[in-house]
């Protein structure tokens, strides 16, 4: 526990610049769209006060908004507004509206009645009524509805880091790809510190009395303003090119850090989800991007792999990993598994990934297809003895291949299943194994050696010579640590990729990652 | 002063008030009388255009008031409600200056009318600083007075402003009431249910039902000449109170006879009520009052009995009805 405290304390001064940006830009995040969705959810909520037979119709939509998942949402901004900070701000801003709309209109139709009364009786007009009697009395309740906003701010922004627009979900969500639990804590604790500061803040305010209440009112647009300034202050953007990453990318030896040591590639990198990384590259918000060789959305996307001619991606197996209980548990399994082993080439994957991401047909219907051709395709039997359970991260292929597993399982054995398909990152996935939460899932020797593992720099360099031996390798030792068995390859190779739109990498003559080092350097 | 000519106002089928007319004259207390839902608050609110009127003509002081902006219109009309309206944000001071701060007064002058009026309504200046809601019923309904008085409009607008009192808070409210110079030149329109307080306060009061004047006339002349059944019934109750508080020591003047005995200095006016010369006997035990006649100043000294006597010889020579 100690240790573990420790090197979270190592970690997070080690890392105290990025965490200081990745604080500020969070800060700021939540403070711009705060402040947009005060300016535009205040005057609502009091035009709804004023035109009552609207007020449902607003108040309905500003709820529908906040019911939409915020990764979805995020996902619909980037064809409107590109990646980064605006689709960002905009999402945050949307979330924040309901709060502070409702708060507005029940505050100010709670203020008592002949109290209102008796301030048109005395002759104020309308703005004199709104602005001495209304609006101070419902400012506490006014201000109840930022704070909640504020709070709920601070959350989603975590998730801002999914299109490159920063903050601390960037330590959060590399953390899980990475298998990183001090990096998670990193972003996790001061995210939550913030929450908690706001909130108490905005509680100290609510409590005021409403004299105090006035000149803090008053101060408040200027520290918003300056709070949403922090967002500026670190983001001095620059560059020919601009790289997307996923975290999981930017933290492995065999991916940024080795562009950086081993190309020595300068290019401005900005962190993104795996989720909307191509769709970005695409709508030409970004040029470069990391991915994986054999994904179907190279070809739905017209994107081109860069010729890694200093070899710094070696390519991995995949295989399905399973736990040692499972597979005396049910003695059919490993046979069942092996089925597939060799089938599927890089082609062969490539295509079928082709034809889920890009034919959209259901990752279902794809495998039945293959297995199928295969002639590996049996009816199912219904069988009673047991239920394995499946995993899966949460992208194309890894749908693809835990269907096909889910078939030859019910076809050829008397077992059942049950899938858990869609566990975020590497380090979800494993630790529902390691928890006996699910009993295999496909993993990629890769993963397996640089993020479970968390080999030493020197090993890696040992094995990157051959697959065969990072297979061997990682077969010992996770049989070793975790009793958890990898079963034969696959067939086909899994290794990361940089590539570009080819439209783009024809006019400016790239075709290598050194070629587009290069590039970066002329002029 | 004012004059309502045909005021009508309805709610969906609800005739709330139907074709209204009555006048009030400059420094009159005239107050609308009637049960709960009759028409008094609406008819109080078309006033001072806080309620628009269907059909029907307000004139104040000659001058149409649907013609006035309605801010400027209700800057020259005080209101007081049932539950005072005090801005619950604002200290009894602020709430006192709340109209001249609208009218941008410069301070000295407010805080020289905020103090006169703290003092005449026996207010200390300690609760100046004071939200409303640390002030008991009764301080809270002055400063609502107060609040309405500060810029001494000419006319004012009570809706049964003491409507949410006690007992014994009301009847002391009453009698400051009577005596406040200030109000004395006013012309004022008070709503109640109250009958007593109708009578006690008055000058003429309208008596209302189903959003029509009944009867509207002096208190007395509403007791012992009603146009109706109706006016009849409504005082039935009441009846013995509200005749102590109608007829005057002025018209049992030939009734009382002097006793000679004048015990003590103090001296009340004959234009008084019989209650309130009832009062005294209450509050002050002493074998017997001093009562100067207005007009001829002759002085009598009387004892309870004595005027208990005088009363029943008066009732005696009204016509029967
Ligand atoms: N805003 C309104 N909408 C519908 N009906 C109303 C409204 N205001 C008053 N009324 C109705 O009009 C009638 C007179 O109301 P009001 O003037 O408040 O009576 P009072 O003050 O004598 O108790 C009542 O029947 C009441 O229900
Ligand atoms: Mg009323």
């Amino acid at each position: 526990m100690n240790e573990q405290q420790q090197t979270l304390l190592q970690f997070m001064s080690q890392q105290a610049d990025k965490l200081g940006v990745q604080t500020m830009q969070h800060i700021g995040l939540t403070f711009i769209s705060l402040f947009i969705a005060v300016l535009i959810g205040l005057p609502l909520g009091i035009y709804i006060t004023r035109k009552k037979n609207i007020s449902g119709l607003v108040l309905g939509i500003a709820g529908i908004l906040q019911t939409i998942p915020s990764i979805a949402l995020l996902g619909f901004m980037i064809p409107l507004l590109g990646i980064g900070a605006k689709p960002a701000i905009v999402a945050l801003l949307l979330y924040a509206l309901l709060p502070i709309i409702r708060n507005t209109y029940t505050g100010i139709t709670g203020v008592d009645a002949t109290v209102k009364e008796a301030a048109v009786a005395m002759g104020m007009s309308k703005w004199q009524v709104l602005f001495k009697v209304e609006l101070p009395l419902a400012m506490p309740v006014i201000l109840a509805g930022i704070r909640t906003a504020t709070v709920i701010n601070v959350g989603v922004a975590t998730l801002a880091s999914y299109i490159a627009a920063g903050g601390l979900g960037e330590f959060i969500f590399g953390g899980i790809s990475l298998n990183n639990t001090n990096m998670i804590l990193a972003g996790a604790i001061p995210a939550a510190l913030l929450a908690i500061i706001f909130d108490f803040l905005l509680s100290l305010v609510q409590k005021l009395n409403v004299k105090k209440i006035k000149g803090v009112v008053k101060i408040a647009p200027v520290l918003l303003i300056i709070l949403s300034c922090l967002y500026f202050i670190p983001s001095a953007y620059g560059g020919k090119l601009t790289a997307g990453f996923t975290p999981e990318f930017m933290g492995r030896q065999d991916g940024n850090l080795g562009l950086i040591s081993k190309y020595g590639l300068k290019i401005h990198t900005i962190v993104i989800s795996d989720a909307v990384m191509y769709k970005a590259a695409q709508e030409k918000e970004l040029d470069v991007i990391s991915g994986y060789s054999t994904d179907g959305r190279l070809k739905a996307y017209n994107l081109l792999v860069l010729d890694d001619d200093k070899k710094i991606f070696p390519p991995y197996y995949a295989a399905p990993i399973v736990r040692e209980d499972a597979l005396r548990k049910f003695p059919e399994l490993e046979k069942t598994l092996n089925l597939l082993a060799g089938t599927i080439t890089d082609s062969i994957m490539t295509e079928l990934n082709y034809k889920t991401d890009y034919l959209h047909q259901s990752p279902e219907r794809v495998a039945k297809d293959f297995l199928v051709s295969k002639k590996l395709w049996r009816a199912e039997k219904n069988g009673k003895e047991g239920v394995v359970r499946i995993g899966s991260k949460i992208f194309g292929e890894q749908y693809i291949l835990a269907s096909m597993y889910s078939m030859l399982i019910k076809g050829h054995t008397n077992y059942d299943v049950s899938t858990k398909s869609g566990l975020g990152g590497t380090k979800i996935v494993f630790d529902a194994m390691t928890n006996d939460q699910i009993d295999f899932y496909p993993e990629y020797t890769g993963t397996g050696l640089l993020a479970i593992l968390q080999a030493p720099a020197k090993t890696v360099n040992e094995l990157q010579t051959s697959k065969d031996s990072t297979y061997n390798y990682v077969q010992r030792e996770f049989s070793k640590r975790y009793q958890i068995k990898w079963l034969k390859p696959i067939g086909f190779n899994n290794a990361y990729a940089l590539m570009m739109r080819e439209k783009q990498a024809k006019d400016l003559n790239i075709k290598t990652i050194s070629n587009l080092k290069r590039y970066l350097e002329s002029k | 002063m004012i004059k309502v000519e045909h005021l009508v106002k309805t709610y969906g089928s609800v005739k709330a008030v139907d074709d209204i007319s009555f006048e009030v004259n400059e420094g009159e207390n005239m107050i609308l009388l009637g049960t709960s839902g009759c028409g008094k608050t609406t008819t109080l609110k078309m006033l001072n255009r806080l309620i628009e009127p269907d059909s029907g003509n307000i004139a104040i002081d000659g001058k149409n008031i649907s013609e006035q902006p309605p801010e400027l219109l209700r800057r020259g009309i005080g209101y007081v409600l049932q539950n005072n309206g005090l801005f619950p944000h604002y200290t009894v001071g602020e709430n006192i200056a709340v109209l001249p701060n609208l009218l941008k007064w410069d301070k000295a002058k407010t805080q020289k009318r905020v103090d006169e009026l703290i003092e005449k309504l026996h207010l200390t200046k300690e609760y100046l600083n004071a939200y409303p809601s640390e002030l008991s019923g009764g301080q809270q309904q002055r400063i609502g007075l107060a609040r309405a008085l500060v810029t001494d409009p000419p006319v004012l607008l009570m809706d049964e402003p003491f409507g949410a009192l006690d007992n014994v808070t009301r009847s002391s409210i009453h009698r400051e009431f009577k005596a406040l110079d200030e109000l004395k030149r006013k012309t004022i329109i008070m709503v109640t249910h109250d009958v007593q307080e109708a009578f006690e306060l008055a000058d003429r009061i309208a008596l209302m039902d189903k959003g029509k004047i009944v009867q509207i006339d002096a208190p007395a002349d509403l007791l012992f000449n009603p146009v109706n059944e109706f006016v009849r019934g409504f005082l039935l109750e009441q009846r013995l109170q509200l005749e102590l508080k109608s007829i005057k020591l002025t018209d049992l003047w030939t009734h009382l006879t002097d006793t000679g005995k004048k015990i003590n200095p103090s001296m009340l006016s004959s234009d008084i009520g019989i209650w309130e010369a009832l009062e005294n006997f209450k509050f002050y035990p002493r074998e017997t009052i001093n009562i100067i006649n207005q007009h001829t100043k002759e002085v009598k000294s009387i004892t309870f009995d004595q005027l208990m006597s005088a009363f029943s010889k008066h009732k005696n020579l009204q016509p029967h009805e």
